[in-house]
């Protein structure tokens, strides 16, 4: 296992081997995201109190947890890219941040919809939930053009990593701001069982396919980043040629 | 029907679908494009050294 794991930080055994993971996070991920659409838009009741608005919870809900997770990913492999010098975390940390960015605009727009017939507006600028999910975007658009600004790779990702550890210190400012001060948005209601079974499993069903798809996504990005970063490579060079050499 | 009107709330809720599917397959879009192109770049360099 652990040797496994050694060969796969290496990036050549990673490029080779992960395009045959990414048919097995996209199978689950399909399945689950089916039955959960299917459960909380078919099978579910109304809720008591907003009705049917309530099944945008299995867009949302997935969405704004995965651009918490993203970030914490793009954050801990970019500090051990930092701390270790490994090249693939920077990779990751690289192909995380447009994932992460767009389920983080997923999670605000989708919200935003739900608000506008629940709360009656599309927008409150005083609401720390909202604020604080708006600066999770701007870290993530911060962290791309940081990037991109810079040509040399290396120093690229220092400092996007730099940046990336600062900007995590939002991530719990996001989680717990319902708690922390007065929000229009509804307060923890997964991890404290108050939701009705029909309801609840779903969306359970929701947040784990899309967690197998955002590997899955993940997994693509990676690959494309790590074939760029080596592309002046032997091994590179012997792969396209023998590739060229099958066709 | 019903299930489509979502008690009049089905714009809100399918549009929230409907946005979480163009942003999910426009992501993976990119991405493959992305890679076909920086394969591409590759391919042509290396063919390029080796004709030279």
């Amino acid at each position: 296992m652990w040797k496994f794991l050694h060969q796969l930080a290496s990036p050549p055994h990673f490029y080779r081997l992960s395009i045959k993971f990414i048919p097995w996070l996209m199978l689950p991920a399909v399945v689950l995201i089916g039955y959960g659409f299917y459960g909380g838009l078919i099978l579910a009741p109304p809720d008591y109190q907003q009705g049917d608005a309530f099944r945008i919870i299995y867009i949302h809900v997935p969405s704004a947890y995965l651009s918490m997770m993203a970030y914490m990913v793009m954050a801990i492999a970019g500090g051990i890219g930092l701390i270790w010098r490994m090249k693939l975390q920077h990779a990751v940390a690289a192909a995380v941040a447009p994932i992460g960015a767009a389920f983080t605009f997923l999670a605000l727009a989708t919200g935003s919809i739900w608000g506008r017939p629940m709360w009656g507006t599309w927008w409150e600028w005083g609401d720390p939930r909202m604020m604080s999910e708006l600066i999770l975007l701007f870290l993530y658009f911060g962290y791309m053009a940081l990037r991109a600004a810079i040509d040399d790779t290396a120093k690229a990702d220092k400092a996007s990593a730099v940046l990336a550890l600062v900007g995590a210190v939002n991530v719990p400012i996001i989680h717990f701001s319902v708690e922390w001060w007065n929000s229009l948005h509804q307060g923890q209601t997964v991890m404290k069982g108050a939701m009705d079974p029909e309801m609840l499993y779903p969306l359970l069903a929701t947040i784990v396919g899309f967690t197998f798809l955002f590997g899955a996504m993940l997994l693509r990005r990676i690959r494309t980043e790590v074939l760029f970063r080596e592309r002046r490579t032997r091994w590179v060079k012997e792969m396209i040629l023998s590739e060229e050499g099958d066709k | 029907m019903d299930a489509f009107a979502m008690g009049d709330y089905g714009a809100y809720v399918w549009s929230c679908y409907a946005l979480a599917a163009i942003v999910v397959i426009v992501s993976e879009w990119r991405a493959r494009v992305r890679h076909k192109r920086v394969y591409r770049d590759i391919e042509v360099r290396i063919k390029a050294l080796e004709d030279h």
